[in-house]
């Protein structure tokens, strides 16, 4: 069951926001910057640079840690596993991630820019939605 | 400049707003979809349209296909090695980092 747990929230600091507003603007404008410098092709490559993802990976490692301390238990196996578990969704997301730059990439020169956006974040979500469907019920067992 | 700076706050806020989603969704498998978000294409796909077109737009996005590839590479990778072997998540996430740039460059290489 997908679900929100907003508590979350007052787990992460505000120093660890900061670094990920830092990271993603930064990751931002070096993107911008190498399209400049190296073209549309080799540009293109960094929209989909794992940016904040050793960040949150590491804060989620953090987050279970700090849960099992506080029932007195060791959780370095519990977060790299939790981590581990994201990783995992990172990867489903990807193939969504690659869906949203087909449909930019085949849409975008005949139609309105915000349309296609918009249709191509739906797109992300819609497969990245249904492969996280089939991992759950373990259809891909190995991965 | 003043685009470096717009490009900054836009990408920080984007990418920050999606990493508050990946915080907050349960089961962590779920979220995880988050950290592989569109964010930096959000934040940067509009400035571009407006700078350069839609053509040159398009021509950024085929090539993300070949980042987002070696993306999933990379993530994958990542979750074997965070479930098989014991390093930190923060030393296993940067340390393959790399990966991600030799994938996307072999990946681009031989589609050209």
């Amino acid at each position: 069951m997908i679900e929100a747990n907003l508590s979350a929230l007052k787990q992460t600091k505000l120093h660890q926001y900061a670094i990920r507003f830092l990271l993603g603007g930064v990751c931002t404008v070096i993107a911008g910057l190498i399209a400049k410098r190296f073209g549309p092709v080799i540009g293109g490559l960094f929209l989909a640079f794992p940016a904040i993802f050793p960040a949150s990976a590491s804060l989620i490692e953090a987050h279970e840690k700090e849960n099992k301390k506080k029932i007195g238990s060791d959780g370095t196996i519990r977060g790299r596993l939790a981590a581990s578990m994201d990783a995992t969704g990172a990867a489903l997301g990807c193939m969504g991630l690659a869906g949203f730059a087909a449909t930019i990439w085949k849409l975008l020169p005949r139609h309105n820019a915000t349309a296609i956006i918009s249709l191509g974040s739906v797109v992300w979500l819609g497969i990245a939605l249904c492969l996280w469907n089939v991992k759950r019920h373990r259809v891909f067992r190995n991965f | 400049m003043s685009e470096i700076v717009v490009r900054f706050i836009v990408g920080g806020f984007v990418v920050s707003l999606f990493a508050v989603l990946g915080d907050v969704l349960r089961p962590k498998s779920f979220a995880g979809l988050f950290g592989a978000a569109p964010s930096i294409a959000l934040a940067t796909l509009g400035l571009t349209v407006h700078r350069h077109g839609n053509q040159y737009t398009a021509i950024e996005a085929k090539s993300m296909i070949v980042g987002a590839a070696a993306f999933f590479v990379y993530a994958a990778i990542s979750a074997w090695v965070l479930r098989r072997f014991t390093p930190s998540t923060l030393a296993t996430t940067i340390g393959l980092l790399p990966l991600w740039l030799v994938v996307s460059g072999a990946l681009c290489a031989f589609l050209k």
